[in-house]
């Protein structure tokens, strides 16, 4: 692709399953479809655990975003989607996902995956998605007990971020270690409006500014416009940061320095915190199904 | 009595000039980078219109977002202050007074004569802006102009769930995918931008007449979605853009007396 036409935005797409796992002596098969407005995850759970997921764009077809990202998760597994035996659909797409079981909240799933990815410690999760921002409180259990969330506008969001990336042709895997290789921290973009800031921006280049320091005025801007909303609700300990910005280490170390709070770190993948808990929410309904029928 | 309006814009800077009351001559300049140079240039084109020598005029009095940067003013006045005289002299019936540029927007209750009493504002977000029909139209691949022109041939109101500029760019493309026709779109654009305007203005109540100022007042489709949004027919100024230098000329007449 030509300079002028590479999309910087675009966000390698992958998929992952469990080699070691042999799926033939699972007892129970869950899987967890997230439909989000930017992008789309599936995970399919064996018995509890992890066993295979994907993660890609969400297309404009929900049904068909959500059979992609099914398909693509079970690929070379030798599952099929008839052998899972519980699958929940979550996300803003949920309600469209064609072979799920039960659609239930991305708030719920987040919570519940937040429970597994960080521990039962877990009080306050930040889930930076494509297209919203949520703040979520929940119990040692992994039960939402209160959140707050912009939905209504991008700044803050993994879609403004994209905008920023586009403008100053920057692969965006790439943002968040370029705004920290800056000397000196610039003070943070002054619009809110991502349409906005996109001017300042260019003015800011025109005034000789750096891309890095344009980034990290813009990663610091994204981090005190989430640090408001989460003041808004409250931070309790521990603290972690899901979706896609919590692999961007230039919003999160900001985030980190403005809250003066270390956020938990996972092994797993922070964009699959929600299909996560939607898989674990089908694991515990599949399971009180079979108790149902046995009695 | 002769007595000069500079208003200061981040884009374009304005002067008209006013001798008795009466309009004797009007420039208009980009403001550049540096707006003072520019300011002088558009006076000295404004007086030469005129026939009057700049140091013949009793007050000059400036407005807009680069206000104290005027050079050779006596005074100045705020952009709300000013649109709201400017819009009473050319519509003395006038009770409300909507301001829409490119990045932000103003509603302005006023008694007879433009005094100010309540005013709503919106800077922080482009959704209620003509920066959102301008990102629109990109987004359509169809000119500002035509865009405004589009809107007019569509009767069909199809919603726009999205409230951000930016996710309404996606909702767009989507729209385009879905084959809709490019005026329903710009229809549904205009009302979008249109009913926050009004939201905005209904804080400080809409009171007739309504006159409508600002770069968007040229835009047909916008006006069309916010007589709509407002159920009432705004009233747009003869030279829409001028409105704050004539308030400011006006504002200098009152002073210099």
């Amino acid at each position: 692709m030509s300079e002028n036409t590479k999309e910087f935005w675009r966000w390698k797409e992958y998929n992952w399953h469990d080699e070691r796992v042999d799926p033939k002596d699972a007892e129970t098969i869950s899987a967890g479809v997230d439909v989000g407005s930017v992008s789309s995850q599936a995970v399919v759970m064996i018995d509890g655990k992890l066993y295979a997921y994907s993660n890609m764009r969400t297309g404009s077809d929900s049904p068909d975003s959500a059979r992609k990202a099914m398909s693509w998760a079970l690929e070379n597994t030798g599952l099929a989607l008839d052998d899972i035996h519980y699958t929940v659909g979550t996300g803003y797409g949920r309600v469209n996902v064609p072979f799920a079981n039960r659609a239930i909240t991305e708030i719920a799933c987040h919570a519940r995956g937040g429970n597994l990815m960080y521990g039962s410690t877990v009080r306050t999760i930040l889930d930076m998605g494509g297209q919203d921002c949520k703040a979520i409180h929940c119990d040692e259990k992994g039960k939402v007990t209160n959140f707050l969330m912009n939905d209504k506008c991008a700044a803050g969001t993994g879609r403004g971020m994209e905008v920023f990336a586009d403008l100053l042709a920057v692969s965006i895997e790439e943002v968040g270690e370029l705004s920290l290789d800056v000397d000196e921290e610039p003070p943070p973009v002054s619009s809110t409006c991502v349409v906005f800031a996109k001017s300042e921006a260019s003015s800011l280049l025109r005034e000789g500014w750096s891309k890095k320091r344009v980034l990290a005025a813009y990663c610091s801007a994204m981090a005190h416009r989430v640090v408001s909303l989460l003041e808004r609700i409250g931070v309790e300990k521990d603290f972690a940061i899901t979706g896609g910005i919590a692999k961007n280490s230039g919003v999160v170390t900001r985030l980190e320095r403005e809250l003066n709070l270390i956020s938990l770190k996972s092994k797993y993948d922070t964009q699959v915190a929600g299909a996560l808990g939607a898989a674990l929410f089908a694991k515990t309904l599949v399971e009180k199904q079979r108790k149902k029928v046995a009695q | 009595m002769t007595t000069a309006g500079i208003d200061m814009g981040s884009k374009f800077i304005k002067v008209l000039i006013l001798k008795d009351g009466a309009v004797q001559g009007k420039a208009i300049e980009t403001t550049g980078f540096e707006p003072a140079v520019s300011a002088l240039k558009c006076l000295e084109q404004a007086a030469k219109e005129s026939g009057i020598d700049i140091s013949f005029i009793d007050h000059i009095t400036s407005t807009g977002a680069g206000r104290k940067a005027a050079p050779n003013i006596n005074s100045d006045i705020t952009d709300v202050g000013a649109a709201a005289k400017g819009v009473a002299h050319l519509i003395p019936d006038a009770r409300t007074v909507i301001d829409v540029g490119a990045e932000e927007g103003r509603g302005i209750k006023m008694e007879a004569g433009g005094k100010v009493i309540d005013i709503a504002v919106n800077e922080k977000c482009a959704a209620g802006a003509g920066a959102f029909a301008e990102a629109m139209s990109r987004a359509l691949e169809v000119s500002l102009d035509e865009f405004g022109q589009l809107s007019l041939k569509s009767d069909k109101t199809i919603p726009m769930n999205a409230q951000c500029a930016v996710f309404a760019e996606s909702e767009v493309v989507s729209l385009v995918h879905a084959k809709t026709p490019k005026q329903d779109i710009a229809r549904a654009v205009h009302d979008a931008i249109a009913s926050r305007i009004v939201s905005m203005v209904r804080r400080v109540g809409i009171n007739k007449e309504v006159a409508l100022v600002g770069g968007l007042s040229h835009n047909p489709g916008f006006v069309d979605a916010l007589n709509r949004g407002l159920e009432t027919q705004v009233v747009i100024p003869e030279n829409p853009d001028y409105i704050g230098a004539l308030g400011a000329a006006i504002a200098a007449g009152e002073r210099s007396q």
